[in-house]
């Protein structure tokens, strides 16, 4: 129950500090300690991140999602091809989906350019991988559940109640 | 009347004359304009209203469902209501004869003292208890009586203090729990007291139920769902506090159908009914909004247990709130009274609660503090009046 807590409390805002969760939680420090560091070790907690609204600072980058139709090998399924798609750098997120293709990798690169050569010379070239389908992004609205354009403002008037 | 005694009146009525304004009000007044400040004085949930919520209400703009509804509601919202009733407290009303909907809660308590109450009648009330409460008795012609609460007994209701107020003229007790200002929550056990002294003295009950859905670790009893009682007992409801819809001002009422028929006469000659749209978020609301009470309530709780237990360090001893989203510390201990403290405290770190006796005698030496606000403002807040509680 702690510990439901504890992660629910990080994945909304990262920052906040044992000694905060154990004040919001009513827990001991020693035990929302204790269940942070279970929860990294164990990569329950894989890692602590900022969500980033990058227009915001440049335009120099660039996100592709690339639709991967693989053929399965035997023994290991599509999981070989996953690892060696994952194993790029370039590679940000890779998710096995149901439907018209196999795999769903989200490249990040400088420029349009650096990400179709990564498509072209890396990702197309590996064995099994039987063609892909590239979608730009053009504009993040939201990420990650969080509106990119602004929260909305709430505005309270004076009342009495 | 002689024309001398008309120079003498007043241009307003004696009834209004004999309510004063809000100490809410009254200490907003100085927080307008104040730059930087932190209120914590507003109870009002901080959530926009869920988007699936707002979405029912454009669809009914968009299908030009914009007309007056049935003065007691749009039937579809008060089957919704009784649904709603029958799931959450296992109550069984009939939606077409003993549920009426209103402007918020407000209204349907302002109906429910007018539809019940001759001139004198008395109405026992706890004591620190809603603002509306007692103004709305005297606006009806009644007597608000309150009945005192204490810090040591968990701000409940004591039956017996109860059982001694109650005299011949007696009608009703006006019931709020959770309640606003003190975060009490009501056992179903000393409800069941009251019940009994309901029904051996005839007395109506007017229960309002607005924060019902906000507790923590516990669950709020309906009044009238204990046995007998729901034939003498007013059930006021609304959306506003547990979907986040105050600005929607959709209540409603829930009681035997002689007054639900005399709150909707007056309801009908004076909102003739709530807004259109309102209601038809409402009804969404009922239907499919479980899951965001739920979220809101984790949110709550965990701003309940930062404000409670800072206020506990910083040697303002805090009663464990179990219901709404107010904390009410004792500031006894610093010798101010609570309007000094408040005001003070306003002035010299610019935190704005309310002081207790703005809800009554008994909340002297109190301050209500909502922690419907986010939890940096909430900590913040407490570094202030640790910052104030220093100097004194």
């Amino acid at each position: 129950m702690l510990k439901h807590e504890v992660l629910k409390i990080l994945e909304s805002d990262a920052r906040t500090t044992p000694e905060q969760i154990a004040r919001m939680t009513g827990g001991l420090l020693d035990e929302v300690k204790q269940v942070i560091r279970d929860a990294e070790s164990d990569r329950t907690i894989v890692r602590y991140k900022t969500v980033v609204n990058w227009e915001k600072v440049s335009n120099d980058r660039v996100e592709a999602i690339i639709e991967v139709k693989v053929t399965p090998q035997r023994d290991t399924g599509f999981d070989a091809i996953a690892k060696h798609i994952y194993n790029f750098p370039e590679a940000r997120t890779v998710y096995l989906m149901s439907g018209t293709y196999d795999l769903a990798v989200l490249v990040t690169g400088k420029t349009m350019h650096q990400v179709a050569d990564f498509v072209s010379q890396k990702l197309a070239q590996i064995d099994g991988v039987q063609g892909t389908t590239t979608h730009f992004m053009l504009k993040r609205y939201k990420e990650d559940g969080e509106v990119l354009a602004g929260a909305e403002e709430i505005q309270r008037q004076q009342v009495v109640l | 009347m002689t024309i001398e005694s008309k120079a003498d009146r007043s241009l307003t009525s004696r009834r209004v004359e004999a309510i004063k304004p809000s100490g809410i009000r009254k200490f907003f007044d100085l927080l307008a304009g104040m730059e930087g400040a932190i209120s914590l004085g507003v109870g009002e949930p901080d959530f926009a209203t869920p988007w699936h919520i707002r979405e029912a209400a454009i669809y009914a703009l968009e299908h030009g469902r914009t007309m007056y509804t049935s003065n007691a509601g749009t039937p579809e919202l008060r089957r919704e209501i009784a649904s709603y009733l029958s799931r959450t407290h296992n109550l069984d009303y009939n939606p077409l004869s003993e549920v009426v909907v209103t402007v918020g809660v407000s209204e349907a308590l302002d109906l429910a003292a007018r539809a019940i109450l001759d001139p004198g009648d008395e109405v026992l009330l706890p004591d620190p208890c809603y603002v509306s409460y007692p103004s709305c008795v005297t606006l009806a012609g009644g007597v608000p009586v309150p009945v005192p609460t204490f810090e040591s007994q968990s701000f409940e209701l004591n039956p017996a203090d109860v059982a001694r107020a109650i005299t011949p003229r007696t009608r009703a007790i006006l019931l709020g729990y959770p309640a606003n200002p003190t975060g009490a929550v009501m056992p179903a056990d000393k409800l069941s007291e009251i019940a009994i002294l309901a029904e051996r003295h005839n007395l109506i009950v007017i229960s309002d139920e607005i924060y019902n859905r906000l507790t923590y670790g516990v669950t709020a009893p309906s009044f009238a769902s204990l046995p007998g009682m729901k034939e003498r007992t007013v059930v006021l409801n609304g959306v506003s506090k547990c979907y986040s819809m105050t600005g929607w001002r959709i209540g409603y009422a829930a009681g035997p159908k002689e007054i639900v028929a005399g709150m909707t006469k007056i309801h009908q000659y004076t909102m003739l009914c709530a807004s259109s749209m309102g209601q038809a978020a409402a009804v969404e609301a009922l239907k499919n909004g479980e899951d965001d009470i739920t979220a809101m309530v984790d949110d709550y709780n965990r701003r309940r247990m930062v404000m409670v237990s800072g206020f506990n360090s910083l040697g303002l001893s805090c009663f464990d709130p179990r219901g709404a989203f107010y904390a009410f510390p004792s500031v006894k201990s610093t010798g101010l009274s609570s309007d000094e403290f408040a005001e003070r405290l306003l002035k010299e770190e610019k935190v704005a609660v309310v002081p207790g006796t703005a809800f009554g005698e008994q909340g002297e030496g109190y301050l209500r503090c909502c922690y419907a606000t986010a939890m940096s403002q909430i900590e913040e807040a407490l570094e202030r009046i640790q910052r104030f509680l220093n100097r004194l």
